[in-house]
């Protein structure tokens, strides 16, 4: 069942010069972007900097108000909603941030800045949000005397923790996760991946995992859209993604990784160039100025996201190609990323518990 | 071989208001020429510091306190600042993590990299711009010409890191230490980056000191491999050795804790707790308070660094089996 469904969204920035600030052109962060996202499941959004990621989680959050398209919750529009209706649904819909130092205001207790969306939304008198902070900030790993600490008496994890703590308070139904473990070292990396593991389970949570590392996504994530240039290139569940990547970009990003125990390379397949300026996306497919595959038709009509297999959805006018090579690559090297075991997807139970229910 | 970098129990102490700390506390390596030697460790290790001590970036309250570092047999820090200057740049050359904040914002690339083949090498300007120019299109940046007289903003992010790369190769150093210097980019530029470090190693046959906190990267990249954890060396060992061996349990949960793609898990390992602060330094061995192999002497002694079995060292009471 889907708790969020977007469609076609697009977010675009005015660039505005001179004096009158006469719009004189505009960023297309995200540009005409669809995807539904699944009770309890997690969705990772991948791609590189500058590709719109991050974008599209505020727009989703109503942090932006979207340019075009339609973001719905629980069936309900939330596009163009705004006051009251608007707070209601944030409720709903928290968002974790990348920088744990960045995002925590440095003069305010934890206490205060935990407790804060519980006193913006007025859920309960002063000794009820105190005794629920407290549970909240044992859900996620601190202790009761870090009640009245400041952010920067706490390491990066913690911060992230507190962060998660802020996030859940509400007892949301999605969060929005923007590159949560990228500021944090590999051991406590490990550390807030195993607490939003377990806090999915727990309270039933859906997950917007937004990130660059591909290692992470694939741990964590049940379904992956890869992103580039403020569109969607390819979408699949995690098992379809990662043996059969066909998108020729999402088969660069894979073969880029840097990997443990591979032994020393001597030279690596990468793209050439970088990401256009989404300012002047290129005509046609926005991959074709570094695509090796490129054709005449790359160049002037752009392909759409469209299904090629159960539940794999890739934009690009060559896909039936590079699936066909892929499988073959397969059976022909055996490269290891490509033969992992399947994994049953696990069952999760439906029905939320919430906060209280836990205590 | 010959070693080209000998290191030997290097310290570079801190003052603070608590008292002295010891970001590098007894660190001791050797790289043989035109071979690349990682040091990997998380925030805070000394990594950086290790590198800054050897090009005499120490600045107060910040002082190498002890040891020597030989660059072809001279000492580096019995250097005073003009012997410096005219090593730095010449012979060791250095590529920093952030592009932007290490070129100055209001000359151009090229007026950037210049100045130091004016100052190293015997050229005038024309001859010095020619050669920027043919840098910056070996390091693959298009339009080479344009982009000399281009400012540091108006240049990507992988692009600055390019420029940067030619500046550090303008006077062919032979000793280049690369700082973090793919963190802050892309995985597809990353390659990029690392490709062309890599083939400009071969062609210079300059010997490389690479710091990250990137396993991946390093498993790619180095021979020797230095693992470090509160300013000391904890492992070091053959890139192979430490990655499919690894013996000091820190490196262990480490590539443990690590989400690789292809090997699922349902729960990652993780290392208890977090890296204690410099100053408040465990007793005995820096790790104990997070090692679930510390045995009794861990918590008494500093582990001395042995050597295990050939070219791997460790230094641990207890270490993982092979």
């Amino acid at each position: 069942m889907s708790i969020l469904e977007v469609r076609d969204l697009k977010m675009y920035f005015p660039i505005k010069k001179g004096f009158f600030l006469r719009e004189v052109g505009s960023v297309k962060a995200v540009d005409g972007v669809s995807f539904d996202l699944k009770k309890g499941q997690t969705l990772g959004l991948v791609g590189e900097s500058g590709c719109g990621k991050s974008t599209l989680g505020r727009a989703i959050c109503r942090l932006y108000n979207p340019t075009a398209g339609s973001i719905s919750f629980e069936g309900k529009d939330i596009t163009h909603i705004h006051g009251e209706e608007l707070r209601t649904m944030r409720r709903e819909i928290q968002m974790i941030f990348q920088d744990p130092y960045a995002s925590l205001d440095p003069r305010q207790t934890v206490s205060r800045i935990v407790g804060e969306p519980l006193r913006v939304h007025k859920m309960g008198s002063k000794s009820e949000i105190e005794k629920r902070v407290a549970k909240l900030l044992d859900i996620v790993g601190l202790k009761s005397t870090d009640l009245n600490k400041y952010p920067h008496e706490f390491s990066g994890g913690q911060r992230q923790r507190i962060g998660i703590a802020r996030a859940i308070a509400l007892n949301p139904e999605v969060i929005i996760c923007d590159e949560p473990v990228s500021a944090l070292d590999v051991s406590i990396q490990a550390q807030v991946l195993n607490l939003l593991k377990d806090l999915q389970k727990e309270f039933n949570l859906t997950y917007l995992f937004i990130s660059h590392d591909l290692s992470v996504v694939e741990h964590l994530c049940d379904e992956i859209a890869v992103m580039y240039l403020g569109q969607i290139v390819e979408k699949a569940d995690r098992d379809t993604l990662f043996s059969h990547p066909t998108h020729p970009y999402t088969q660069a990003l894979l073969k880029a990784i840097p990997r443990v125990g591979k032994g020393r390379v001597e030279k690596r397949v990468s793209l050439k160039g970088d990401v256009p300026s989404p300012i002047h996306p290129p005509k046609g497919c926005a991959f074709h100025t570094r695509c090796e595959f490129k054709t005449d038709k790359c160049l002037n009509e752009r392909p759409n996201l469209e299904q090629i297999n159960n539940n794999h959805h890739v934009s690009c006018w060559h896909r039936d190609q590079f699936l066909i090579q892929e499988v073959k690559n397969e059976s022909e090297e055996n490269s290891p990323q490509l033969d992992h075991p399947r994994t049953p997807s696990q069952s999760r139970d439906s029905g939320k518990r919430s906060i209280e229910q836990r205590a | 071989m010959e070693e080209h970098v000998v290191v030997k129990d290097l310290v570079t102490t801190f003052q603070t208001k608590h008292g002295p700390v010891n970001a590098v506390d007894g660190v001791s390596y050797s790289i043989p020429k035109g071979k690349t030697l990682g040091i990997v460790g998380e925030s805070g290790c000394g990594k950086t510091v290790t590198s800054f001590s050897l090009m005499g970036l120490i600045d107060p309250p910040g002082q190498v306190t002890k040891g020597s570092a030989k660059l072809s047999g001279r000492d580096l820090l019995s250097l005073d600042e003009s012997e410096l200057e005219d090593i730095r740049g010449k012979k060791i050359a250095m590529i920093f993590q952030e592009p932007m904040t290490a070129f100055n914002p209001v000359l151009t690339v090229g007026e950037q990299i210049i100045e130091q083949m004016l100052r190293h090498l015997d050229i005038d300007k024309d001859e010095a711009s020619k050669r920027a120019i043919e840098l910056l299109s070996l390091v693959g940046i298009p339009e080479p010409e344009s982009r000399f007289s281009n400012y540091p903003h108006q240049l990507s992010g992988g692009m600055r890191q390019r420029a940067m790369i030619a500046m550090a190769l303008s006077c062919e150093p032979e000793f280049l230490i690369a700082d973090e210097p793919t963190t802050a980019l892309d995985v597809t530029i990353q390659a990029q980056i690392l490709d062309l470090i890599q083939d400009i190693q071969k062609k210079f046959g300059m010997t490389v000191q690479f710091i990250t906190h990137d396993l991946g990267v390093i498993s790619e990249l180095a021979d020797e491999v230095l693992v470090m954890y509160m300013g000391r060396v904890c492992e070091q060992a053959s890139g192979e050795d430490l990655f499919s061996k690894p013996r000091h349990p820190y490196t262990h949960a480490l590539l443990n804790s690590l989400p690789k793609l292809g090997q699922r898990v349902e729960k990652l390992p993780t290392i208890e707790g977090q890296v204690p602060a410099l100053i408040n330094r465990p007793e005995g061995c820096a790790f104990q308070g997070r090692c679930p192999h510390a045995i009794d002497p861990c918590f008494r002694s500093q582990p001395p660094i042995v050597e295990l079995s050939p070219n791997h060292k460790v230094a641990c009471f207890n270490p993982v089996e092979a």
